[in-house]
């Protein structure tokens, strides 16, 4: 099954400073989000497998365009993450369904590599509801400056009958780390984790 | 006056398929860019407040140069909007300072645009939504071009901050069939129809 889009909106966010410290160059992170019909609104189904598919899909659409927006090669992604926002006639698992099984290959593609687990989030709501999306390094969980989160919204989604599909990808950490940790100067690359 | 700080900046595209009829070949972008900027006159009552118009023009036109190109260049451009969110330790006045240099920058960056700039403003905290209003950039009173788009950033603007605003749109509304002036039927003249 195909995705049936109503709408995609790509976010661009730059911090230029913090606490009138300049953060240069500046760091930035993209998020798109697609707001697609939930073919399983109001009942249930046992079988995802359409989900699955359009998980596929969208992991790679998404995940373009957030590149795309950064202007960045794909290997200069640093971080990213995923994130569904269920309209209030679906079921939390079909966000599962979207996000788990599938969405994450093509994601990896995307941004070339990506050997960490991608971080994710998921929830049912309505309308104008925000979705925090967590953000991981690509390659390395543990690296520690770049925990992060990006909030997305959008006034007019998700309808009851639909789902906000959420990528988001950085080309940095947060802007003034100092918390210590992994660096990612010591990432090793190997198990997703240091 | 020294140049705005700029602490962040955020843009926003939305493409549009459908909203619930025929879907679309070449979706609808609704676009948005935002600056974070400090308030210079934060925390208490200036008198002379104007001379900061001035000094926002060259952050206006670059906010407008780049919506413009995230929207697919100048000649997609129909229709814009303005706004812009005081921080609570500013004054509502702090954004009617947005007015003149948000219009001279969509202007710089489109050319001969026509039509008044609808905008609006407040005072807010951070995240804030501001719904900032868009009509035709040629004639006013193009129905189908009467849109809006929400905009906002989870932690702006802080107390000292103002948040300014630059909207573009490359269409009409999605579906739009509610009769009035029509983009074709414009005699862009007074810049109302």
């Amino acid at each position: 099954m195909k995705a049936e889009i109503r709408k995609i909106a790509v976010f661009v966010e730059e911090v230029h400073s913090e606490m009138g410290k300049t953060v240069s160059p500046p760091t930035r992170k993209a998020a798109a989000v697609a707001v697609i019909k939930n073919p399983f609104a109001g009942q249930y189904v046992e079988d995802l497998t359409p989900l699955m598919d359009i998980g596929a899909e969208l992991g790679g659409l998404l995940g373009e365009k957030c590149v795309a927006a950064l202007g960045i090669l794909p290997a200069q992604a640093e971080s990213y993450g995923k994130a569904a926002l269920v309209g209030e006639n679906g079921e939390l698992e079909h966000a599962a369904a979207l996000l788990h099984p599938t969405l994450g290959k093509p994601l990896r593609a995307a941004v070339e590599k990506g050997a960490a687990l991608v971080p994710s989030s998921k929830k049912r709501g309505g309308p104008g509801q925000v979705l925090d999306i967590p953000l991981g390094h690509k390659d390395a969980a543990y690296v520690r400056s770049h925990f992060d989160g990006m909030e997305v919204s959008l006034n007019d989604a998700p309808r009851a009958n639909e789902i906000m599909v959420a990528v988001a990808i950085t080309d940095s950490g947060r802007p003034l780390p100092r918390v210590g940790g992994l660096k990612t100067s010591e990432i090793e690359g190997k198990d997703g984790l240091r | 006056m020294p140049e705005p700080k700029v602490r962040k900046l955020l843009t926003v595209v939305e493409d549009v398929y459908h909203e619930g009829g025929t879907p679309v070949e070449t979706p609808l972008k609704r676009g948005a860019i935002l600056a974070v900027i400090e308030n210079p006159f934060a925390g208490s009552y200036h008198e002379k407040i104007d001379g900061f118009m001035k000094d926002l023009e060259p952050l206006g036109l670059s906010m407008a140069n780049r919506l413009v190109e995230a929207l697919g260049g100048r000649d997609k451009i129909e229709g814009y909007g303005k706004g812009a969110i005081v921080g609570q330790g500013g004054e509502l006045e702090h954004g009617a300072l947005w007015h003149v240099p948000g219009g001279y920058a969509m202007r710089g960056a489109l050319g001969d645009a026509k039509a008044i700039v609808p905008s609006t403003k407040k005072v807010g905290g951070p995240g804030a939504r501001l719904d900032v209003p868009v009509t035709h950039i040629n004639a006013s009173y193009v129905r189908s071009h009467f849109d809006a788009m929400e905009v906002g950033l989870a932690d702006a603007p802080r107390a000292d901050e103002i948040v300014v605003a630059l909207v573009m749109t490359t269409g009409s509304r999605i579906h739009a069939r509610v009769g009035g002036l029509r983009a074709e039927d414009i005699k862009g003249e007074d810049g109302l129809r």
